[in-house]
């Protein structure tokens, strides 16, 4: 069967399971639509986690990110996996012992206040929208590449299936849909990632095969990649070449941004009890990591594979795959020296940012593009970096179902994680806005039914943004981390680790980590773009690392404002209390 | 000692190793013990991009079962 059909076939039978166990499983009180009964056995509520947590950006992106930045990538792989521990060890089992539906609810009670309440809503609001616009745009993209349709057509297709799971099937049907998905997910990411290992290094473990030597010779992997790179002109793979202090920033903003993030903290109240937030936190860990360690192995073969089956050859020579992604505009080649040879170097091939392609070929049967080429360097090679995982399986030689499955989990990928986030906003426009704040009086009914409506709302506006992306969408998916971590996090943490902390000081907290935050994103990125260089950023702190100032902000005031102002009532120490008993 | 000031213990010292495998191997001290090398590794490269993550899910399953014991002798 041809490649497309297949595609359609698969991508068609797991939309079908996804629909039947939403059908299957969907909820019938608010209890079941916001936390699934909390009756989620610890290792399904990991998958799911897992799921929700990893996007189409983790599955298509990553490891294209982390072959092009080498050492650096590191920043995501621990920043976004570190987050658990401080998570399993910090937040979930407390949360899930104080036993209400959401974050806010538990900010509400604790800070004894409505307003602190409904800044934790309007920060919980402001993150996940960041994030559900970018996914949005993901799901586009993925369908548009795997269906052939266009992007904005793949937003309304996304919509409709999330439409129908989500609103119909709440957090219940939600949860059991993502441990398909995660199921589909890890399936297509590993079975490219194992074959190239075999290629590659004779070696099944990807992750072992990453530290192995080369088939046939007696140099690893590793240092061969190095000296490669470093031979083109480029930094070697194995060293940072940002700042100490600009690493140690990132990945820490990602970690407490994890932990702070409400559609990760929500997975957790799922769960049966305390012991099964912690087991379940770390069973999400193993789930996440199978894939979080194999994107490394597979960065660093496709980045040597690109290398050896690019530099220096002829255009003519070319492997099959180099031409069919050029065919679909992730890749292409400008001769600038008119040697028919593919020179692959630093530095960009042409002026501007993608290629724009005249439509035309070169006498080789390139296809040629309108960019003038940048004749600053000697680079000729242009390549989108979702070609690494993409081109995988057609570079591993495997059968066309392979590159199938692929679609298939891209498309669970990005689809899990949309739905997390919608179920996180609706429940709290429904339930800590109307029931818990404006509108107290509504029936347990009406407020399902106030829930539904919120989660279509959201979904329509997450389509809206995904079809016109505002400029800024993309750029800012990346600090929805720094925010949460400069809002959440310290919030919740003294909420639980402190009895005095007093609502002055949370509402306080929130709002400089916020205002902080965002302004110095907002100002580097959007107001001054030409200052964005480390000699401008405050202690050589990148826009990405920010928030842990802000979080550090956060606590510096929290602490301060907590010695002036008057203590929180008793009702509130014995809340503390009780959510630490065992 | 109270089970929470127990607790608090165990948590500050499964929190040190949290740090010191992924922020200090990783990136601080990653310099000074890359002369080690596992396979064709340099141990502060492998704790960067492998070994970190092995070493959070084994914080998390350890203070799993040592706080579930102390939980359960909190209940006795």
């Amino acid at each position: 069967m041809e490649a497309q059909t297949l595609t359609y076939l698969f991508v068609g039978l797991s939309f079908a399971l996804y629909i039947g166990i939403a059908v299957a499983s969907r909820a019938k009180s608010t209890n079941e639509f916001y936390v699934a009964g909390k009756g989620v056995n610890p290792v399904a509520n990991g998958m799911a986690t897992a799921a929700d947590w990893m996007s189409a950006s983790s599955f298509l992106s990553m490891a294209g990110l982390i072959a092009f930045l080498g050492r650096d990538g590191s920043v995501y792989l621990m920043g976004w996996t570190g987050g658990y521990v401080l998570l399993a060890l910090l937040l979930a089992p407390y949360l899930r012992k104080y036993g209400k539906y959401t974050v806010p609810d538990f900010i509400g009670e604790r800070y004894y206040s409505n307003v602190a309440r409904v800044v934790s809503v309007i920060c919980l609001i402001f993150i996940s929208f960041i994030y559900i616009a970018g996914q949005m745009r993901g799901v586009g993209i993925v369908f548009s590449r795997f269906l052939e349709v266009e992007i904005e057509m793949g937003v309304i297709i996304g919509m409709g299936i999330v439409f129908i799971y989500a609103v119909l099937g709440g957090m219940k049907g939600i949860t059991y849909t993502q441990v398909a998905q995660y199921c589909v997910m890890i399936f297509a990411y590993l079975v490219p990632a194992i074959f190239l290992s075999i290629i590659l290094t004779d070696n099944p473990f990807p992750q072992l095969g990453f530290g192995d030597k080369l088939l046939g010779s007696d140099i690893y992997l590793i240092d061969k990649l190095d000296k490669t790179l470093v031979d083109l002109g480029f930094a070697p793979y194995t060293e940072y070449s940002k700042s100490t202090i600009d690493v140690f920033c990132i990945t820490a903003a990602l970690m407490f941004g994890t932990c702070g993030l409400p559609h990760v903290i929500v997975r957790f109240f799922t769960v049966p009890d305390m012991q099964a937030a912690r087991r379940s936190a770390g069973y999400a860990l193993v789930f996440i990591a199978i894939l979080y360690t194999t994107a490394p192995a597979v960065a660093s073969f496709a980045r040597l594979n690109f290398v050896d089956s690019v530099q220096n050859t002829f255009y003519e020579d070319a492997p099959s795959w180099f031409k069919n992604w050029e065919n679909i505009g992730l890749i292409s080649w400008t001769d600038k020296n008119q040697d028919g040879k593919m020179q692959y170097s630093p530095g960009n091939p042409f002026e501007g940012n993608k290629p724009n392609y005249s439509g035309d070929r070169g006498e080789f049967g390139q296809r040629l593009l309108t960019n003038i080429p940048d004749d600053s360097n000697t680079n000729e090679v242009y390549l989108d970096r979702d070609i690494v995982v993409l081109a995988n399986p057609e570079i591993a030689n495997l059968p066309v179902w392979v590159i199938a499955l692929v679609a298939a989990g891209g498309l669970a990928a990005a689809l899990s994680t949309t739905a997390g986030l919608l179920l996180v906003i609706s429940s709290a426009i429904s339930h800590d806005l109307l029931k818990q704040t404006f509108t107290p009086r509504i029936s347990e009914k009406q407020e399902l039914t106030f829930a539904r409506i919120a989660a279509a709302l959201t979904i329509l506006l997450a389509g809206f943004l995904g079809i016109y992306p505002p400029a800024f969408v993309a750029q800012v998916v990346a600090f929805a981390f720094g925010l949460a971590a400069s809002t959440l996090f310290p919030v919740l943490f003294m909420g639980i680790f402190s009895k005095k902390t007093t609502k002055e000081a949370a509402i306080t907290g929130m709002i400089a980590g916020l205002v902080f935050t965002f302004g110095y994103i907002v100002f580097f990125k959007f107001i001054s773009p030409e200052l964005n260089s480390s000699e401008f950023w405050f202690l050589g702190i990148s826009p990405e690392g920010i928030g842990v100032v802000g979080m550090a902000i956060n606590f510096t005031l929290m602490l301060i404002i907590t010695r002036a102002s008057s203590s929180p009532p008793q009702s509130v120490v014995n809340l503390v209390e009780s959510i630490r008993r065992p | 000692m109270t089970f929470w000031q127990k607790n608090l213990l165990l948590l500050s010292f499964l929190l040190f190793f949290w740090f010191l495998c992924s922020f200090g191997f990783g990136i601080l001290f990653s310099e000074y013990i890359s002369f080690i090398k596992i396979g064709g590794f340099e141990l502060g490269f492998w704790f960067s991009q492998q070994g970190s993550i092995y070493a959070f899910i084994i914080i998390i399953f350890t203070y799993s079962f040592l706080i579930e014991k102390l939980e359960n002798e909190e209940k006795d």
